[in-house]
């Protein structure tokens, strides 16, 4: 069974993000950029079915600028067989992204296609859902455990208030949630290793889709700033103030 | 200008969430019709009609729509978008798994989690863990939006008398089945409707220290939740975590014990109106945005606030 699993360039989890003076975008000038949180933890989870024995090739997939190829470099050292990067300059909506990552899908035909559940520049948790559609794919998102039972799939689901299971029919879509796994560290040899596995590189043309644009950023701007409050000396005073000044509790 | 609102129910209530969507769409302007899609759902589909602004209810009652499966349910909704200017729900995780299928068939961009509407196509949503907040133009004729539901205020659940309308169309798209759910069952408020929280931090040190969060919730009548930190450490279940990839929530008091407050955390709480920090490290970031603040160690601080309230 072949698994393609998409992973995302975007800025590192730890940098604290601005918007620029003028308004017009977000300031990323030598910031420091990583594979998006959760598609490693899809990675992860690809690499894990394949030592497991149900999975016999893992291919990454990332949709970017040719820096893109980095973040699929760490895939390949993670564990995946060989890569595929769709060279897109510029931001690409999650609606064309899903186009192109079913001309990935149309020419690789995976049984499994795993990708992290949201990237945590655009915050948009769109991609898969959008593909399962496109592709008329079944979809398990949000998972914390997949199984892999013949034909099907099962994907335990976190939702509001607990957990869901399903049952996908194979072809599937699997959208990863933090619990799914904890994604190893890269060792120096497979390091070293990935950067002789194949990586192609395809233009959005040789896969028939045109990048097209549905929404306009206007302006960025910081969110409202709160004001920090006091230190209190002890819990009785903090029970003071919240009855009698903030009135929160009676 | 029409809306189409998906209502977010389990058959025999609306969730308050779709209350959230009824007035983001009254901001839109227009006609306003809420789909309830479910199995014997009509229960829900009474108390949609009653809430105020809402013009139509359309009940879709099939045992395919039973669980709320994206595969089925955004067939069904892609459909009867043709009748419609805008489709909208409350960004949960329902409405997160079947939204993007709804706008990917429609062959439109989904504009996720607004958190205001600033004209007819224009709208303002939190990027990069909310540290920035980003105001967007559409030029899809038709869109599909979901909204964060602590931007926007309930419409009231009565006053309303909308005409009820079945739907027939039934999409089974077999590809997919529901096995089971394992949902807690608790008698504290939902996380994201209750109007106090209490959530655990690292600095709880395990799940059993939850436990001290029990007694002060039991008396706010708060919910309890949690920090990525918490759920990473696995202290408590993933469904208590609040956060940028967790649950959003603005209650009127927010208290943090033992969080140290890393943006992630603060994107899903910081529109809460009064917000207590009690940790021990006096220098931790929580405090920047904690409108009261408690340097104490959370073992001694917890059983003498259960005690004061």
């Amino acid at each position: 069974m072949k698994v393609l699993v998409a992973v995302k360039r975007v800025v590192d989890y730890n940098v604290k993000v601005r918007a620029k003076a003028d308004g017009s975008d977000v300031d990323l000038n030598n910031v420091k950029m990583a594979i998006n949180p959760f598609c490693e933890i899809a990675v992860e989870e690809a690499v894990r079915l394949k030592e497991a024995g149900v999975a016999t090739e893992v291919v990454a997939v990332s949709v970017g600028p040719k820096a893109c190829q980095e973040q699929l470099r760490t895939a390949l050292a993670l564990g995946a067989d060989r890569a595929v990067q769709v060279e897109v300059d510029g931001v690409v909506e999650p609606l064309v992204v899903a186009k192109l990552l079913k001309g990935v899908v149309e020419k690789e035909a995976p049984q499994l296609v795993i990708l992290g559940k949201q990237s945590i520049d655009g915050d948009n948790n769109q991609t898969g859902q959008m593909l399962g559609a496109l592709t008329n794919m079944a979809q398990g998102t949000f998972a914390s455990e997949v199984k892999v039972d013949g034909d099907s799939v099962s994907v335990t689901r976190e939702i509001d208030g607990g957990l869901q299971t399903v049952k996908l029919a194979l072809p599937a879509i699997v959208t990863t949630d933090l619990r799914l796994n904890e994604p190893r560290y890269a060792s120096l040899p497979n390091i070293m290793k990935a950067k002789k596995k194949p990586l192609d590189v395809f233009t959005p043309d040789d896969l028939g889709v045109a990048v097209t644009k549905h929404v306009t950023q206007v302006k960025v701007e910081p969110p409202a700033e709160r004001q920090a409050g006091i230190k209190v000396e002890d819990v009785a005073t903090l029970v003071d103030k919240l009855k009698n000044e903030a009135k929160v509790i009676a | 200008m029409s809306t189409l609102i998906l209502a977010e129910h389990d058959n025999d209530s609306l969730k308050a969430a779709t209350l959230s969507a009824v007035t983001a769409a009254t901001q839109l302007g227009g006609e306003i019709t809420v789909l309830v899609a479910g199995a014997n759902c009509d229960a829900a589909a009474q108390q949609a009609a009653a809430v105020a602004g809402v013009n139509k209810v359309l009940v879709a009652d099939n045992a395919a729509y039973a669980n709320q499966l994206a595969e089925n349910v955004s067939l069904l909704v892609a459909e009867l978008a043709a009748a419609y200017d805008n489709v909208i729900a409350a960004a949960t995780t329902s409405a997160k798994n079947i939204m993007p299928r709804v706008a990917a068939l429609l062959d439109v961009a989904q504009i996720s989690e607004i958190m205001s509407v600033e004209s007819a196509d224009t709208f303002k949503r939190p990027i990069y863990a909310g540290n920035v907040i980003a105001t967007v133009q559409s030029s899809d004729a038709k869109k599909v939006i979901t909204v964060r539901g602590t931007s926007f205020d309930a419409a009231p659940a009565e006053g309303g008398s909308a005409v009820v309308e079945a739907v027939t169309s039934v999409h089974d798209a077999g590809i997919s089945s529901f096995v089971g759910e394992e949902v807690a069952v608790s008698d504290r408020p939902e996380l994201t409707a209750a109007s106090v929280v209490i959530s655990g931090g690292r600095g709880m040190q395990n799940g059993e220290n939850f436990q001290l969060l029990d007694g002060i919730a039991d008396k706010l009548g708060a919910a309890i939740g949690a920090s990525r930190a918490a759920v990473d450490a696995g202290f408590v279940p993933n469904d208590m975590q609040v956060g940028q990839t967790g649950k959003i929530v603005a209650p009127d008091l927010y208290i943090a014990v033992g969080i140290s407050g890393a943006i992630q955390h603060l994107a899903g709480m910081k529109d809460s109106k009064v917000i207590v920090a009690i940790n021990k490290d006096e220098d931790a970031p929580i405090f920047q945005v904690a409108d009261y603040g408690l340097v104490a160690d959370l073992f001694s601080a917890l059983p003498e606030l259960e005690a004061a309230i």
